[in-house]
C-alpha cells in the first residue's frame, strides 16, 4: 500500500466517510461540466427534488458539439441546438457558473479550468469526461466520471468511490531534440499498454517532468486514462505555483503565501512509498506516431511496424483487426504513410504552446495539396492569444484552415469529420475505429508539430528533418 | 432500491480486447439529450453497413436474442466515460457482463445502473464463449452472493467481482445518491476543512 503520496493526502483529506458498501465518501473540490454528459444528470436531480449543493464549485462550458466554423445561433445541427439549449437552461435553472461563447473563456473544459486557475494543487476534481486525468498536472485528484455520476456531485458535491494503488513513473535524462510531451506519453502507454494502469494512479515524476512546463505535464497527464490510469499526477512545484499566479480565480496577493504553503504540504513525501515505480530514460523516446487502434499500437517515426508474432496470442485478434483496419502491413515503414487530413487541436495538444510549435514548423511552407489541413484552439483565450502572437496567419498562409475553440475532430460530434477511407494525422488522443467521425476513417496520433510536418509533406515525416532547416 | 443477487437468462458472445466505449456507441449518438433511445445503437457501426443492413453481428443473430448476460475479453470499456455505453447495453437486454477485464470508468458506471461486472480467467472466458457459440440456448445464472456462475442449473464456475460493488448490488445501495446525501453533514464538516474552500 502506498504512504506519503499526494494521492494519500488528498484522498484522505477529502474523505467524508467509508461506506456500507465498503466504497468512500468523497468530497469534489471542483467539479466542470459540458453539454454532453450533463443534460441527463440535471433531469435525474430534478425528478428527485434535489437542487445542485454546491453550485458554485460546480463551473459549466460547451465543447464537445460546437461547430467550430460559424458559431451563430442556432446551430445548423438541430440535436445540437438542442444539447446546446439543455445546458443554457439548466445552468440558469440550478445557479451554476457558465463559461459560453460570450464569456471570452468558452472552450474545451479541461483546458480552461487550469487557463482560469480552478485548477489548484490539493483538490479533487471530477467532470464526465474521461480525459479529467489532464488535471492531475498540477498534483490534483481528478476523476472522469459517467453521468450518473455527475447526478450524485451535484446532488451532493460527492462521490462513492474505491481507492487506487499508485505507480511512480520517473523518466529521467534529457529529451531528444523534436521529442516532446506528446511523445513522452505516447511512450509510456506504449511500454505499458492501455490496460497497464488500471487500478492504478500514475504520479510522473524525474527530471523530465521537472523540466517541463505545465502545459507540458498536461499533455501527458490528460493521456494517463488511455493508458488505464483513471488519474494521472504531477507533484506541484515552482513551475506550477508561477503558472497560477494572476489567473482569474487563483488566490489573490494576500492569500497566496498561505495557498502555496498547502500547495506545497500536498506533495509527495521523500520516502514516499509506492505500490509499484517504473523508470525510463529520455534518450529512448522518439518521435512517435500510432499504427493501430489503440493507442499502444505505436512506434518511433522510423521504425518499422511490428510483425504480429511479436503479441501474445491473446493480443493477436486486436493486431490483426488494427491493420485490417488501418490497411498497414507489418514491417512497412509508418514514415512515409499518405494523409489525408491534419488535425491540430484538442485538449491533448490544443494549449498556446502546442500551436506555437507547430506554427514554427508550418511557418513559410506550405501544406500539401492532397492535405485537409485544421488548426482548432483548445479555448477562446488561446485563440486570442496565438491571433496576438500572429500564429493565425502563419497557418492561414500555409493552408491551414483557422477556427473557433471547440473539441472539434477530436471526437467528430460536430460537423468536422473523417469522410469514407480518409486517414488524418492527428494531436488529439483517440485513434479508435470511428472516433474522428467517420466509421471507416482511420487515425494516427503523433505530436502537433509532427502533424504540421505531415500537413506540409502530404505524409508522416520525422518534424527533425524540417527543423533543420529552420 | 432494488437488490441484484442473481441474474438468469441466455448469453451474448461479443469478442475481442480492448473494445473502446466509441465502438459500443459511436458518438453521434451522444447528441441526444435523454437515454431513451440508446437500446437502439450499441455496437451500431459493427452491425450494419451503409444501408443499414445487419451484417451479421451477436447482437443481432437470432440464437442471441433475449440474452440477459454479455460474455466479453479484456480492457472492455476503455476509452470515453460516456454512460450512453453501458446505457445502449441496458437498454438492449443486458443485466450482467462477465469479462477477463474492464475499464475502471466503464465499471463504475455499470455499478450505478445496477449491472455487475464480473471477472474470469482467459482460459475461462474462452470457454464460456465456445459454450454459448455452439449452444446459444444455454441458461446462465449469474449468482453475486455465491461469486458463482450456474449453466443449466448446475455449478459451472466461480466468478470476481470487486467487493465494494458485489456489497453495493447485493444490498441494493448501488444508486449511491441516497447513501451520499445521508451523510450531507459530515460532507460540510469537511468542506470547511479544506483550506482551498474556506478561502485559505
Ligand atoms: S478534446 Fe477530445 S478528448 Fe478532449 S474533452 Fe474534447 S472530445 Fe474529449
Amino acid at each position: 500500500m502506498s504512504k506519503g503520496t499526494l494521492y494519500n493526502k488528498v484522498w484522505d483529506s477529502h474523505v467524508v466517510d467509508k461506506l456500507p458498501t465498503g466504497q468512500y465518501q468523497l468530497f469534489i473540490g471542483l467539479h466542470l461540466i459540458h453539454e454532453v454528459t450533463s443534460p441527463q444528470a440535471f433531469d435525474m436531480i430534478a425528478e428527485k427534488g434535489l437542487k445542485v449543493a454546491y453550485p458554485n464549485r460546480t463551473f459549466a462550458t460547451v465543447d464537445h458539439i460546437v461547430p467550430t466554423k460559424s458559431q451563430a445561433r442556432p446551430f445548423q445541427d438541430n440535436e445540437a441546438e438542442l444539447m446546446m439549449g439543455a445546458i443554457e437552461k439548466n445552468v440558469k435553472k440550478f445557479g451554476v457558473p457558465f463559461y459560453d461563447f460570450n464569456s471570452g473563456n468558452q472552450g474545451i473544459v479541461h483546458i480552461i479550468g487550469p487557463e482560469m486557475g480552478l485548477t489548484q494543487p490539493g483538490m479533487t476534481i471530477a467532470c464526465g469526461d474521461s480525459h479529467t486525468s489532464t488535471h492531475g498536472a498540477f498534483g490534483t485528484l481528478a476523476f472522469g466520471i459517467g453521468t450518473t455520476q455527475v447526478r450524485d456531485v451535484l446532488a451532493t458535491q460527492c462521490l462513492a468511490m474505491d481507492a487506487l494503488k499508485v505507480r511512480r513513473i520517473n523518466v529521467n535524462g534529457k529529451l531528444k531534440p523534436g521529442v516532446t510531451a506528446k511523445d513522452v506519453t505516447l511512450y509510456i502507454i506504449q511500454k505499458l499498454g492501455v490496460k497497464g494502469g488500471i487500478g492504478y494512479a500514475y504520479e510522473y515524476g524525474g527530471s523530465v517532468f521537472d523540466a517541463m512546463t505545465m502545459e507540458e505535464r498536461m499533455t501527458v497527464c490528460n493521456m494517463a486514462i488511455e493508458g488505464g490510469a483513471r488519474v494521472g499526477y504531477v507533484n506541484p512545484d515552482q513551475t506550477t505555483f508561477d503558472y497560477l499566479k494572476g489567473r482569474k480565480y487563483s488566490p489573490t496577493a494576500d492569500k497566496w503565501d498561505k495557498a502555496v504553503a498547502y500547495w506545497k504540504s500536498v506533495a509527495s513525501d521523500k520516502d514516499a512509498v509506492f505500490d509499484d515505480v517504473v523508470n525510463f530514460d529520455a534518450a529512448d523516446i522518439e518521435p512517435i506516431v500510432t499504427w493501430g487502434i489503440t493507442p499502444d499500437q505505436s512506434v518511433g517515426v522510423n521504425d518499422k511496424l511490428p510483425e504480429v508474432s511479436r503479441f501474445s496470442a491473446d493480443e493477436v485478434k486486436t493486431v490483426e483487426l488494427a491493420y485490417k483496419h488501418m490497411d498497414l502491413k507489418p514491417g512497412q515503414s509508418i514514415k512515409g504513410t499518405p494523409i489525408n487530413v491534419a488535425f491540430i487541436g484538442s485538449c491533448t495538444n490544443g494549449r498556446i504552446s502546442d500551436l506555437r510549435e507547430a506554427a514554427k514548423v508550418a511557418k513559410g511552407r506550405k501544406v500539401s495539396k492532397s492535405v485537409r489541413a485544421f488548426v482548432v484552439p483548445g479555448s477562446q483565450q488561446v485563440k486570442a492569444q496565438a491571433e496576438k502572437e500572429g500564429l493565425d496567419k502563419i497557418f492561414t498562409e500555409a493552408g491551414f484552415e483557422w477556427r473557433q475553440a471547440g473539441c472539434s475532430m477530436c471526437l467528430a460530434m460536430n460537423p468536422d469529420k473523417l469522410q469514407g477511407r480518409e486517414i488524418s494525422a492527428s494531436s488529439s488522443n483517440r485513434n479508435f475505429i470511428g472516433r474522428q467521425g467517420s466509421k471507416d476513417g482511420r487515425t494516427m496520433l503523433m505530436s502537433p508539430a509532427m502533424v504540421a510536418a505531415a500537413a506540409i509533406e502530404g505524409r508522416v515525416a520525422d518534424v527533425r528533418e524540417l527543423m533543420k532547416n529552420l | 432500491m432494488n437488490k441484484v443477487t442473481q441474474i438468469e437468462g441466455k448469453a451474448v458472445p461479443v469478442e475481442g480486447n480492448d473494445i473502446d466505449t466509441d465502438r459500443i456507441i459511436p458518438a453521434r449518438y451522444l447528441k441526444e439529450i435523454t437515454f431513451t433511445n440508446m437500446g437502439n445503437y450499441p455496437f451500431y457501426d459493427e452491425r450494419f453497413d451503409a444501408e443499414g443492413k445487419p451484417k451479421g453481428h451477436p447482437f443481432d443473430l437470432p440464437q442471441f436474442q433475449g440474452a440477459h448476460l454479455l460474455f466479453v475479453n479484456q480492457n472492455f470499456g476503455c476509452g470515453s466515460s460516456r454512460e450512453h455505453a453501458p446505457q445502449s447495453l441496458m437498454r438492449w437486454g443486458v443485466r450482467a457482463i462477465i469479462g477477463e477485464s474492464f475499464a475502471e470508468i466503464f465499471a463504475g458506471n455499470c455499478t450505478m445502473l445496477g449491472i455487475p461486472t464480473a471477472t474470469v480467467n482467459h482460459g475461462e472466458m474462452m470457454k464460456l464463449q465456445t459454450l454459448v457459440k455452439e449452444k446459444p440456448e444455454t441458461k446462465f445464472m449469474l449468482d453475486l452472493e455465491k461469486k458463482t456462475l450456474l449453466s443449466e442449473g448446475k455449478e459451472y464456475l466461480k466468478f470476481d467481482i470487486h467487493e465494494s460493488k458485489r456489497n453495493a448490488l447485493v444490498n441494493g445501495t448501488w444508486d449511491s445518491t441516497g447513501l451520499l446525501l445521508g451523510n450531507a453533514g459530515k460532507t460540510a464538516e469537511v468542506a470547511k476543512k479544506l483550506p482551498y474552500v474556506a478561502g485559505f
